[in-house]
């Protein structure tokens, strides 16, 4: 997760010609929020990740001051079971985005170490396998909330970005 | 029209009215469901467990209500909240029929599930939701009985693990009757549409 400096120069000047930076810098991180549950439960955050860059971008993880575990993972239903697994890294490709949302891609959040109440923000730092991060606000959502809360302000085209209202 | 065709005809219509009345009441008149009607394919709503209020229940306490049936477990952070929000959205939605109906969230996490636990998730998200949990044995008794499987994944250094389980919701009549089978991305209005059907055939007799 933290190569060299010298195998980052090499892999910038290889990618980008020496003109782009780090993957985190091509990133533009939008309706971040964080399903919360009662108690210690883990918890899921959810974002969509929008890459104006030339070069695909992968998103590894993310830490946290306020949860002491992150892990990126991936909801599916086959054959009528869910399961998770966790997920070494979520590609962004250039020009393109990576929606995280419910029933498919999630950051889990693990063993937080104060509450978080629904209409807190809470920020998590994005982490690219190019080793670049990208501090990002969650809003605290309540456990049964269906998105970010922030439809009204959404361009319409987000909105079908959501798994679950895809096929409505 | 002869007084004698004038009779015959009102007979008719008479039975007509009547045979649409009774027909609105019988349980076997096929409702026309938007999801997967299992009516006659799986055994009545029937278990042992206890509720998110530490008190003993089986199936029969919940006759007379619609009963939605949903396996899954607490430290599921994506699916199962994805789920009973979903759930949540469509009781808003019947208003005040959704007193006729129950979700009934039974937990495949017997080691880390309590009651109290659970109590505290299942309001988080509706207050017609009730967390049933039991020994391995008798959840495993209800989840076979429908079908359904869980298993527990190994557990990471930590001791966290997860639970893959099965995604269906049951749906049950007031008569503890299975009639639907949805999937958690079944589409709102179908599970709306189908739910009032459900809630319009009234209490048992």
């Amino acid at each position: 997760m933290k190569p060299s400096a010298l195998s980052f120069l090499l892999g910038s000047l290889l990618l980008a010609g020496g003109v782009h930076a780090t993957a985190a810098e091509h990133v533009h991180a939008s309706h971040a929020w964080i399903r919360v549950l009662p108690g210690t439960l883990p918890a899921g955050a959810y974002v969509t990740l929008e890459n104006d860059g030339d070069q695909p971008v992968a998103l590894s993880g993310a830490s946290s001051t306020v949860y002491a575990d992150v892990m990126l993972h991936h909801s599916s239903t086959a054959g009528g079971m869910s399961r998770m697994t966790m997920v070494d890294a979520l590609t962004v490709p250039a020009h393109g985005k990576a929606v995280l949302a419910p029933a498919g891609y999630h950051l889990m959040l693990m063993q937080a170490s104060a509450p978080v109440k629904p209409g807190d923000t809470v920020k998590l730092t994005l982490t690219f396998t190019d080793g670049s991060t990208l501090p990002t606000d969650f809003i605290a959502r309540p456990a049964n909330a269906m998105d970010a809360g922030e439809n009204h302000a959404m361009p319409p085209m987000e909105h079908g970005a959501m798994p679950h209202d895809s096929g409505h | 029209m002869k007084p004698r065709h004038r009779l015959r005809a009102t007979l008719l219509l008479l039975l007509l009215v009547t045979g649409l009345l009774l027909g609105g009441c019988q349980h076997d008149a096929p409702l026309p469901f938007r999801l997967t009607n299992i009516s006659g394919h799986m055994p009545d709503l029937d278990f042992h467990l206890t509720d998110d209020n530490g008190k003993a229940v089986t199936g029969a306490d919940y006759r007379g209500k619609v009963v939605l049936l949903y396996f899954g477990y607490t430290h599921c952070p994506d699916v199962c909240p994805l789920t009973l929000a979903q759930l949540h959205v469509v009781m808003q939605r019947l208003g005040p029929l959704a007193d006729g109906a129950r979700i009934l969230f039974v937990s495949v996490d017997p080691a880390r599930d309590t009651p109290a636990v659970m109590h505290a998730y299942v309001k988080a998200f509706d207050p017609r939701a009730v967390g049933l949990v039991g020994d391995a044995r008798k959840v495993e008794a209800l989840s076979k009985r429908y079908r359904s499987a869980f298993t527990r994944e190994p557990s990471s250094a930590d001791g966290a693990y997860e639970v893959s389980h099965s995604s269906a919701i049951y749906v049950f009549d007031r008569d503890g009757k299975a009639r639907l089978l949805a999937t958690p991305s079944a589409s709102r209005d179908d599970l709306v549409h189908d739910l009032h059907l459900l809630l319009a055939t009234g209490a048992s007799q």
